[in-house]
């Protein structure tokens, strides 16, 4: 399974972090920390994987994004690739040519996002439609007519 | 009253701050809005109060009060807000809270409503963040929502399923019924959550495996029709259908079919198909690729399809992207105990890949590479390894460096080709080689007894070429002083003789004892080997004495008691010279600890007999580390001594797999005392490995081996320990004073304590070092030492 995952920019910022194990407030802002600078430190020339601790890091850099997902020894790095890449298209999909911006307005739908395609760190659904779908569906019972709009605002 | 900030304009407001404090100001004053209005119990905007206390919350910005709003949120009935409660719920409340069970009675209510969304929003929550309690009291509604005919609803409840069971592996029994009846499921989110939660019951409780492995052939039959199926728009990624699925069956297929022959038969046909017939060109085809070789090593297959799975794994070692060859280095290692052969055949490609640029798939090929020397390819590859220390990264240099000398150890097919070898890496890399290589080395001079003429010469051409490198200097030195009369005589068969007066012998030693790179030990090493060189050559002995006269009044200890005992052997006991100095035996490869056959040699002409120094004279080889008995231990415990001097940073880095095996082989005594973790704080671990050589029964050697696991290297460190008066403790210079971080080096010290009373060990221990920029002092005590380490 997929322990957690952080989405951070170039200079370090959290933009999105998940978490699928249960750890304190204070060790999480380690963990983040820890992780980012360790992967902002390595460079281009270097593989997606990051051998930390008990676990394996698999990251890859979209633009100005880092996404980056912490798995057990078990998990298979080349899917885990495959994983964030699809997350990324439904992101695009959703938002329509996302960027960094778009996750940082719109965070809590990122959020929604990511939990129609993982629960408890494992693939929801492999197929990009349903997912799509499933959100457009939800977002349509918004009570608030803002959200009928399309890219939706609070 | 004006309606809140809405979230955008929030989050706006803050990304205009120019300096944190500005930012802490906005939030401040923004926090203090949203807690008058929760007060006011605002029921209309608290969704957007709690969303934007969401945002701040990711900044860093502490937001425990808005946990009750997110309980009250998640109770309304009003769809935005329970997304946002629960959303709320899975960033704010986690087990650890008395809050999070509050929300028990919402979810198991929402997990009964007639819209999808919602329980879907309840599933969800309890899925990510359910604590055990939670889970126990919800499981059996989760039960129940397997049976729903919604795939929506299922596939959700199904890794719901998988949580509950992570957290209360009991419930096992509870979700093993459904498992058959899902793997009936057309649909594939359904489908792969069904595969998980079998892998999940599989790992809670393995006696059920019997009972899964009936269900072998429909999963096998279920990996094929994916396989056959043609493109399919939904499931497709770059050409491969649903690479996700196939992953997930294959690693069930492995969890059962490890030790049953039966199972592994009736996969054997469809793993072949998957790995002949899956497409290369893209990462997911790879990602497949690599979970069958993984299931094909691990379960009991055919050897046909061993060699398949190894050849798939050469063939990765070819492709261009560098995460594939990564991924395939890492298998191969796995590989390369019980499938030797196998993956000797590929041995060429794995060399190649230390031409890599990148330093992790470097790393990995060193490993394989060491692994598969043996005695027929050993001059090929040393060649290849040592091309590959001249450019590899620092980091990798020390294990390289240990890698070789063990190889060349096991392997090597004359002693003069071994000799070439280590002296090529002592030239090379000589910083980075490990403490005990100037042993190793000199012990395996002496013992090639014919090859010393060659081997002085050798060294001796190097010395003159370049005095820098330490342990280099020292074993020429070394040899120069004990083989000095060969290296006049000039008899040299192997090579070219060449000619050398005494004066340019003692002109190079006299130059390695006052250069400012040599260290104490190597000048100690020199005025050892000048001392030698008074019984080895014919004139210039007055030379000599000058020499060492001069550095009576040295200011360095060590050199001082050295020049002052050869100064009383000149002048009182010159009858004795010849004999003292006279050609040194074969020393025993034993474990640096004062040798009793040192210490009789020593006694007629050492000044002050005792046994806390360091066995120091020329009989000393294999101590390359400081005097540090200045760590008195008569004295108090919080003694201030003075901090060892680093030798050159030399990196002991974990050695993989294959590097232990060979370490095996060397003639180190086994030590069957367990270690100890005697200190564990801020990411700071030292531990001590302990060893009783033979040869003195009140002896005890101590590793101490220090890691660091935090992300910030740890520098300046200095270790110092004490021990009661009627223990003695010496303390040899650690490998380096830079611990570095996220565990990937471990910086050594041997301390060796002698106990001829059989005292209960105690130790106390003061560690100074620089860690986050900030200097830090730890004293602790240890008394939990095992006994048989004091008895």
């Amino acid at each position: 399974m997929i322990r957690f995952m952080l989405l951070f920019s170039r200079q370090g910022k959290l933009r999105l972090q998940r978490w699928y194990i249960s750890l304190s407030d204070k060790e999480k802002k380690k963990i983040t920390r820890e992780v980012t600078q360790s992967i902002l430190a390595r460079n281009q020339k270097a593989s997606s994987f990051v051998e930390w601790k008990d676990l394996k890091l698999v990251y890859k850099r979209y633009a100005s994004l880092y996404f980056c997902c912490a798995i057990e020894d078990q998990d298979n790095e080349l899917l885990t690739l495959e994983v964030v890449h699809r997350f990324v298209e439904l992101l695009d999909r959703y938002f329509g040519n996302v960027c960094e911006l778009d996750i940082i307005f719109n965070f809590e739908k990122a959020y929604f996002l990511l939990d129609e395609f993982l629960m408890g760190g494992e693939i929801q659904d492999t197929s990009k439609l349903s997912v799509v779908k499933s959100i457009e569906e939800s977002d349509m019972l918004q009570e608030t007519m803002e959200e009928y709009m399309n890219k939706p605002t609070f | 009253m004006l309606p809140p900030l809405k979230v955008h304009e929030l989050i706006r407001m803050i990304r205009t701050a120019k300096t944190q404090a500005q930012e802490r100001e906005i939030i401040q004053k923004e926090c203090a809005d949203i807690r008058a209005a929760f007060r006011e119990e605002d029921g209309l905007y608290r969704h957007r109060n709690v969303a934007k206390l969401l945002y701040m919350h990711m900044l860093g910005y502490p937001a425990h009060f808005g946990q009750m709003e997110c309980l009250k949120l998640i109770a309304s009935p009003k769809f935005t807000d329970k997304r946002i409660g629960y959303l709320g719920a899975m960033l704010l409340l986690d087990e650890r809270q008395d809050a999070h069970l509050l929300i028990t009675n919402s979810i198991k209510t929402d997990l009964n409503s007639s819209v999808q969304q919602i329980q879907g929003l309840a599933l969800c929550t309890l899925g990510c963040m359910g604590s055990s309690e939670m889970c126990r009291d919800l499981a059996s509604e989760v039960e129940r929502l397997l049976q729903t005919s919604n795939s929506y609803i299922k596939k959700k409840a199904v890794l719901c399923a998988v949580h509950i069971i992570q957290k209360v592996p009991d419930l096992t029994e509870m979700f093993l019924p459904a498992c058959k009846q899902l793997l009936t499921e057309r649909n594939h989110g359904v489908l792969h959550g069904a595969v998980v939660l079998m892998m999940e019951i599989c790992l809670c409780s393995p006696s059920v495996l019997p009972e899964l492995r009936k269900l072998v052939p429909q999963l096998v039959q279920k990996l094929k029709n994916i396989v056959m199926s043609g493109y399919s728009p939904e499931h497709s990624v770059s050409g491969v259908s649903d690479p996700f699925l196939q992953v997930q069956i294959l690693r069930l297929l492995r969890i059962l079919g490890q030790n049953d022959e039966a199972s592994s038969d009736v996969m054997n046909d469809t793993l072949a198909q998957v790995a002949t017939n899956t497409d290369t060109n893209r990462n997911a085809g790879n990602a497949i690729l690599y979970e069958t070789v993984l299931t094909i090593m691990d379960i009991k297959s055919a050897s046909g399809l061993r060699v398949l799975a190894v050849n798939i794994l050469g063939r990765f070692l070819l492709n261009n992207d560098k995460n594939i060859r990564y991924v395939a280095l890492t298998s191969l290692l796995k590989l390369v105990q019980t499938d030797h052969t196998a993956v000797q055949r590929h041995r060429s490609t794995i060399v190649d890949c230390l031409k890599d640029p990148d330093a992790s798939v470097n790393r990995r090929a060193l490993e394989l590479s060491f692994a598969l020397v043996n005695a027929s390819n050993v001059r090929g590859m040393m060649k290849e390894l040592q091309q590959f220390l001249d450019r590899c990264v620092p980091e990798i240099k020390a294990d390289c460096t240990s890698g070789i000398f063990l190889a060349a150890e096991k392997y090597s097919p004359s002693k003069r080709w071994h000799i070439d070898t280590i002296m090529e890496v002592l030239t090379k890399a000589g910083s980075y080689v490990r403490d005990d290589a100037v042993a190793n080395l000199i012990h395996l001079i002496s013992s090639a007894s014919e090859l010393h003429a060659y081997t002085v010469q050798k060294l001796y051409s190097a010395l003159v070429m370049d005095i820098s490198q330490q342990p280099l200097v020292q074993v020429a030195t070394w040899c120069i002083g004990e083989y000095g009369d060969q290296l006049l005589a000039g008899n040299c068969e192997e090579i070219q003789p060449i000619q050398v007066s005494e004066d340019d012998v003692l002109d190079i030693l006299e130059k390695v004892l006052h250069s400012h790179m040599s260290l104490p030990a190597t000048r100690a090493y020199a005025l050892t080997a000048i001392m030698k060189l008074s019984t080895r050559l014919r004139e210039n002995v007055d030379r000599v004495r000058r020499v060492v006269s001069i550095f009576g009044s040295c200011s360095d200890l060590e050199l001082q008691q050295r020049a002052v005992e050869y100064n009383a052997l000149f002048k009182k006991f010159d009858h004795m010279r010849m004999a003292v100095l006279e050609k040194m035996p074969l020393l025993d490869k034993v474990l640096p600890g004062p040798n009793e056959e040192e210490e009789e040699e020593r006694s007629p002409v050492m000044e002050s007999a005792s046994t806390e120094e360091k066995p120091s004279g020329q009989n000393d080889t294999a101590q390359p580390s400081q005097v540090t008995d200045l760590l008195d231990l008569l004295g108090a415990l919080d003694d201030p001594s003075p901090a060892p001097v680093p030798q050159p940073v030399t990196e002991v880095l974990p050695t993989g797999p294959a590097l232990l095996d060979l370490l095996g082989a060397s003639s180190k005594p086994a030590a069957a005392i367990p270690p100890l973790t005697v200190y564990n704080k801020n990411g700071l671990q030292i531990s001590f490995t302990f060893q009783k050589p033979g040869t003195n029964p009140s002896l005890l050697n101590i590793t101490a081996s220090v890691t660091n696991s935090t992300a910030a290297d740890v520098t300046d460190f200095v270790f110092q320990a004490a021990v009661p008066k009627t223990l003695q403790l010496q303390l040899q210079a650690p490998s380096g004073n830079v611990v570095q971080a996220l565990n990937s080096s471990a910086v050594t010290q041997l301390i060796q304590i002698l106990n001829p009373q059989k005292v209960p060990l105690k130790m106390r221990l003061r560690l100074t070092y620089s860690h986050f920029g900030g200097a830090v002092q730890e004293v602790c005590e240890v008394s939990s030492f095992p006994p048989v380490t004091w008895q």
